[in-house]
């Protein structure tokens, strides 16, 4: 293609990348740069049903006159990256220079909201997209050996945790898996423990959502897998037939490989879903035993006051965290790539 | 959801529009965002009913309102005209200056409004209430009965009667509460913590002043009473806490006077819950005089970033909503406790009245108390799991808060 015709053809993609992409990121890194002004405070009375009381209010025309003369607000550079809510660089600190044992150090991490959160979530990530890409590639290859009767049936029965909502699909969970609901009460049944209870114990919880995020993310992996399957070489599946190679063997010698660039590309995308995982955390109301960056940042803007700074902050570590964790398969896809060209 | 609740609000303005009341509103627009409970769905319709062809009047009634009531307040027009509010959420608009004082429409349109409904901040009027509320005891008259206790008036005679009702093997655990991590869990917190005479902040600033005494001991009880809840209460706001109540299996329970009135109205709910249900007053704790709750006021406000035209329809609008007369409509009178003039208490208003005669401190109107009801909310469950102490909790929370209010420019 011509330099010119593909300047003209990329360019409403390059635009729409602009301003949905790019324009939004350099927002949010400017608000997580700014704070807003210092609270001109002043005691008023407060007057209402329940009586008067002197209490504590915003002077709205001094703060407005500061706002006024700088309406970015006051400029804080990386301070909030470096607070408690964030990184804790000065509690972490602490907390090595006072250790006790490695342990007890880990124990003071997880008190800190960044590091609790990164502690779920990276567990989450590397437990649930492993064993998605397994069972995913498992179900394409179980339905694509079906016969062709009943594997429409099968792709649409596996293709629904997809197609219900994440959170529709956390809250049917999340009720099955109460104490009274009917899988909590199996579990209690099987374990002989009527005081079992999966939402109680941060363990059973933090199970409970892997299963969950596996159950939800299967269907993706296993759509890309089963399109995949469809383009494996039969005179390569024959030969290896023919040399007396085993179910086994065909799919590890055979399958993988062939399918291996779109397992990379699965990989790619659920690490990136995963670690933005939020829903389920929500649909679970799990926020007493895991939490996760994406939680964060809707928690700050929850609340009665809005914290801007604090959640954008969060969302420009979201974005860091997450290209560091797509670097090695983004190198690898690049060395394949150079090494077919 | 957002879209389609407006969608379904206009196309209700438009069918109530042909045959409705007469509000004195020449022209207008109206929109109204608030929380949605019976009470303020009554106010809403009672808003509702002066739409005209010529004044355009929509609600989105929603429980996210307080996520979306300042973000649809900031622009110029602003999205809505009012914004329905209570003692804790009208804070984040009057810090960031949404809301307009209405001392001039007072005086030209709301003559019939009783002076205790009129909330001023600073002497000026900035919302007008039309109900309280306050979190108290609701119980199962019949399980005390049963196990010989008189109804608690202190959470240390609540422990005792729960410990009665365990021994007696009626239920294993007795107690619901809203405990729910989050916005729940800090709410009971700070019930508790009111009760044992803690202070928020140090007098007269943003410092937070919650590792005390008070604290720790606030703590602790709200840990024994846990040991008598279900074990997944960091899980149970009030919607879960009155599904376990109705199915019989709770018969102490801390509940808003705004959802006990018609707690047992469900379908399917055991006729001995119905028969035994029963509504009391806040408790005391720890041998204090303050009950261990807060007191609400509901109300509603003009936003500051719309014409004076649209400020006088909302004004009257809204008026409409709360005029007197909708008391007379059926059920409109146990759905809350009306400040409303001509107001006569029911049975079910008996734990609020009780709030406000005994004491009870309002839920403080403070700034930076958003920000401190957030970080409570965020830290305190890992005490409540037994992770940690209630002092190392206590610390986190100031430490979040403080980090909070300083990125906020409430602590330098």
């Amino acid at each position: 293609m011509k330099h010119k015709t593909f300047f003209w053809f990329f360019l409403p993609t390059a635009m729409a990348m602009l301003i949905f992409i790019a324009a939004p990121l350099v927002s949010v890194i400017m608000q997580s740069l700014f704070l807003p002004h210092e609270a001109v405070l002043i005691q008023v009375e407060n007057c209402g049903p329940f009586g008067c009381t002197q209490q504590t209010s915003i002077d709205q025309e001094a703060t407005q006159a500061l706002r006024d003369a700088a309406p970015m607000g006051r400029f804080a550079g990386l301070e909030v990256y470096f607070d408690r809510g964030h990184l804790a660089t000065a509690e972490v600190a602490e907390a090595w220079r006072t250790r006790e044992s490695l342990g007890a150090f880990f124990g003071e991490l997880g008190n800190l909201p960044f590091y609790r959160a990164m502690a779920f979530t990276l567990t989450y990530t590397f437990t649930v997209t492993p064993l998605l890409i397994a069972l995913g590639f498992f179900i394409a290859v179980g339905v694509n050996s079906v016969t062709r009767q009943i594997r429409g049936f099968l792709i649409f029965f596996s293709l629904l945790p997809m197609i219900v909502t994440p959170l529709v699909g956390s809250l049917i969970l999340f009720w099955m898996i109460d104490a009274r609901g009917i899988l909590g009460n199996l579990l209690q049944y099987l374990a002989n423990d009527p005081d079992l209870s999966l939402k109680a114990s941060t363990p059973l919880m933090w199970i409970s959502l892997i299963v969950y995020g596996i159950w939800s993310s299967a269907p993706f992996a296993f759509v890309v897998f089963y399109a995949g399957l469809q383009t494996v070489p039969q005179d390569t599946l024959e030969s290896a037939q023919i040399d007396g190679a085993t179910r086994w063997q065909q799919i590890r010698y055979v399958l993988v490989p062939h399918l291996m660039p779109l397992i990379t590309f699965v990989a790619l995308i659920q690490l990136m879903d995963n670690f933005r995982v939020f829903e389920p955390i929500i649909g679970f109301s799990a926020q007493a035993h895991a939490t996760s960056l994406s939680w964060i940042i809707f928690n700050d803007l929850g609340g009665e006051t809005r914290q801007l700074s604090a959640a954008a902050t969060t969302s420009v570590l979201t974005v860091l965290c997450v290209a560091i964790l797509l670097t090695p398969v983004l190198v690898r896809t690049w060395r394949d790539f150079k090494g077919k060209a | 959801m957002f879209l389609k609740n407006t969608v379904a609000a206009i196309a209700l303005t438009v069918a109530a529009g042909t045959a409705m009341a007469d509000c004195g509103i020449s022209e207008g627009r109206v929109s109204i965002v608030g929380n949605e409970f019976p009470a303020i769905q009554t106010v809403g319709a009672g808003a509702m009913a002066c739409a005209t062809d010529s004044v355009e009047v929509s609600t989105n009634l929603t429980a996210d309102h307080q996520t979306i009531n300042l973000p649809g307040m900031q622009g110029n027009p602003a999205e809505y005209t009012s914004a329905i509010v209570a003692n804790s959420s009208i804070v984040a608009l009057m810090n960031e200056d949404v809301i307009r004082p209405l001392d001039d429409l007072i005086a030209a349109h709301g003559q019939d409004l009783k002076p205790n409904q009129i909330v001023t901040i600073n002497g000026q009027a900035m919302a007008i209430a039309f109900m309280a509320n306050a979190q108290h005891l609701v119980y199962r008259s019949d399980v005390l009965e049963e196990v010989g206790v008189e109804v608690p008036t202190t959470y240390e005679e609540m422990l005792a009667a729960a410990e009665a009702i365990r021994a007696a093997g009626i239920m294993e655990n007795p107690i619901g509460g809203p405990y729910a991590a989050g916005w729940n869990l800090a709410q009971e917190f700070n019930n508790m913590f009111l009760g044992y005479g803690g202070q928020h902040f140090e007098a007269g600033t943003a410092v937070p002043n919650v590792n005390s005494e008070a604290g720790i001991k606030a703590l602790e009880m709200m840990k024994a009473l846990s040991e008598y809840m279900n074990p997944d209460y960091l899980t149970h706001d009030s919607n879960g806490t009155s599904a376990e109540f109705r199915a019989g299996n709770m018969a102490l329970m801390h509940m808003w006077g705004s959802r006990a009135a018609v707690l047992t109205d469900a379908e399917g709910v055991p006729q001995e819950v119905i028969d035994g249900f029963a509504i009391a007053g806040p408790m005391t704790v720890g041998g204090g005089d303050t009950p261990a709750s807060t007191l609400w006021w509901d109300g509603w406000t003009v936003a500051k970033n719309i014409s004076d035209a649209d400020a006088e329809a909302t004004f009257k609008a809204m008026m409409n909503g709360i005029d007197p007369t909708i008391l007379s409509q059926d059920g409109v009178s146990t759905q809350a406790v009306w400040l409303i003039d001509g107001y006569e208490p029911t049975d079910a208003a008996v734990g609020v009245f009780e709030a406000a005669n005994s004491g009870t401190a309002p839920y403080p109107m403070l700034p930076y108390m958003g920000l401190m009801h957030t970080a409570l909310g965020a830290e305190l469950t890992d005490f409540m799991q037994g992770n940690e102490s209630a002092e190392q909790a206590l610390a986190d929370v100031e430490a979040a808060y403080t980090a909070a209010a300083k990125e906020n420019g409430f602590l330098q």
